[in-house]
């Protein structure tokens, strides 16, 4: 539903918002738990400007989740524009803790907080997120989508996905 | 701030068309492999590789896009050979997995030491841009040296073929670092670094590696610095190309060209 321009709408309303829109590849998760909303301004006469940075630059959901971050303000009344921009960079360490149980929740494992250091998430034992071993190991740095990687679990033999550090 | 004469935007320009066309067509050839490859973790990776390849070619051509080249999609599907100027390297046909594997790995060391330059160039948008692709490419690097350390040395059959997979691609990929007419104007005003530079980098970091894993490099370690023991294979970034950029190009270009600006 769309309604008229309400200058009203505060910027904590459009984080609330932007909340509820999922990152279509990992459907548990919102875009602002990923870390890849920047920051929203208003100016108070039903405009707002969203700046977001993509995880990987070949992500094929950017276009996605721009319109659907314009759908969702456009319920709220406000006319969006949403940036992308590559400044600061993405990294894995912008995933929210409530980013990274969910992905649990779904079998999906997440990467090590690296500070910088990436490759701090191929020396770091993963755990497996079905039964919780860290006897693992790396089956392929590539899977399913850009964002993940593919792994084996030697103690309950099962394949699981890690979300990628960056 | 970098000022952006005309005489530097000219130098930015010819470079980036070098930075993005390398990268869509190695991206391209990758996507080849996609439902052929000899394993099914094989296929999954060279797949990935092949969109990580075309959305850093997306980000080239975009920043091309800013100084007024014209839509990204234009760009990369309805310019003609002689405008490309990537490597002759890049366009070379995709061959055996040995010589995917032995490509690929050139490639990505040799984007590895340009991004790291560049992730410090005077024009930001690039710097930004470098900064970001540099870190999706370790995945890339861990892919093809595993690959490259276990057929090397593997059997009879996989060592020839990768012996001649890098005797083929080494002059070739030599050609990456094709010094063109703007180098001096772009390393006066601190955007990119000059291709030797590069080149140094690159071999001190392929040659050990391909030699570990029992292959012969056409170069040579001496007092003075690297001897390369081959011709380089110039004229990509001149736009001099081979039939194979032409055959590319028709089955890459064929769909955008029957209705440029469709929407889908």
């Amino acid at each position: 539903m769309v309604r008229k321009a309400e200058p009203t709408v505060t910027e904590q309303e459009v984080w609330a918002a932007l909340d509820d829109v999922k990152d279509p590849e990992v459907p548990v998760v919102s875009v602002v738990e990923m870390g890849i909303i920047q920051s929203v301004e208003l100016d108070g006469a039903g405009r707002a400007r969203v700046k977001m940075t993509p995880t990987f630059t070949g992500c094929p959901a950017i276009e996605m989740m721009r319109e659907a971050i314009a759908e969702k303000l456009a319920e709220l009344g406000l006319e969006a524009t949403v940036e992308v921009t590559l400044d600061p960079p993405w990294t894995s360490d912008r995933l929210s803790e409530s980013a990274r149980e969910k992905m649990k929740q779904i079998g999906l494992a997440p990467p090590a907080r690296h500070g910088g250091f990436v490759e701090m998430d191929l020396i770091q034992v993963v755990r497996c997120p079905y039964c919780n071993s860290d006897d693992t190991s790396l089956e392929n740095p590539f899977g399913p989508t850009l964002c993940r990687a593919i792994y084996y679990c030697n103690a309950c033999k099962q394949p699981f996905e890690k979300f990628k550090a960056l | 701030m970098l000022e952006l004469t005309p005489e530097i935007r000219a130098a930015l320009i010819e470079y980036l068309y070098g930075l993005a066309d390398d990268e869509l067509l190695v991206g391209h050839r990758a996507s080849e492999w996609t439902g052929l490859a000899p394993i099914l973790e094989a296929d999954v990776a060279l797949s990935s590789i092949a969109q990580d390849e075309m959305g850093h070619a997306l980000v080239f051509y975009r920043l091309l896009e800013e100084l007024g080249e014209g839509d990204p999609d234009d760009l990369a599907f309805a310019r003609d050979a002689p405008d490309f100027r990537n490597a002759i390297f890049s366009e070379l046909p995709r061959g055996d997995w040995a010589f995917t594997v032995v490509r690929q790995y050139l490639h990505d060391v040799a984007e590895q030491v340009r991004l790291e330059a560049l992730a410090d160039s005077a024009y930001e948008p690039l710097a930004q841009a470098a900064r970001k692709i540099l870190v999706e490419e370790k995945y890339h690097l861990i892919h093809d040296r595993s690959w490259v350390a276990k057929l090397g040395p593997a059997t009879e059959e996989s060592h020839q073929r990768m012996q001649a997979a890098l005797d083929r691609a080494f002059p070739h990929a030599l050609g990456l670092f094709e010094p063109t007419e703007l180098e001096p104007v772009r390393v006066e005003a601190d955007i990119a670094p000059p291709e030797e530079v590069l080149l140094k980098r690159w071999l001190d970091e392929v040659v050990p590696f391909l030699e570990s894993a029992t292959l012969q490099v056409p170069a040579r370690r001496e007092e003075q610095g690297w001897r390369l023991l081959v011709e380089p294979v110039y004229g990509g970034r001149r736009g001099e190309h081979t039939e194979y950029l032409e055959t590319l190009l028709q089955a890459m270009q064929l769909v955008y060209r029957m209705e440029p600006g469709a929407k889908w």
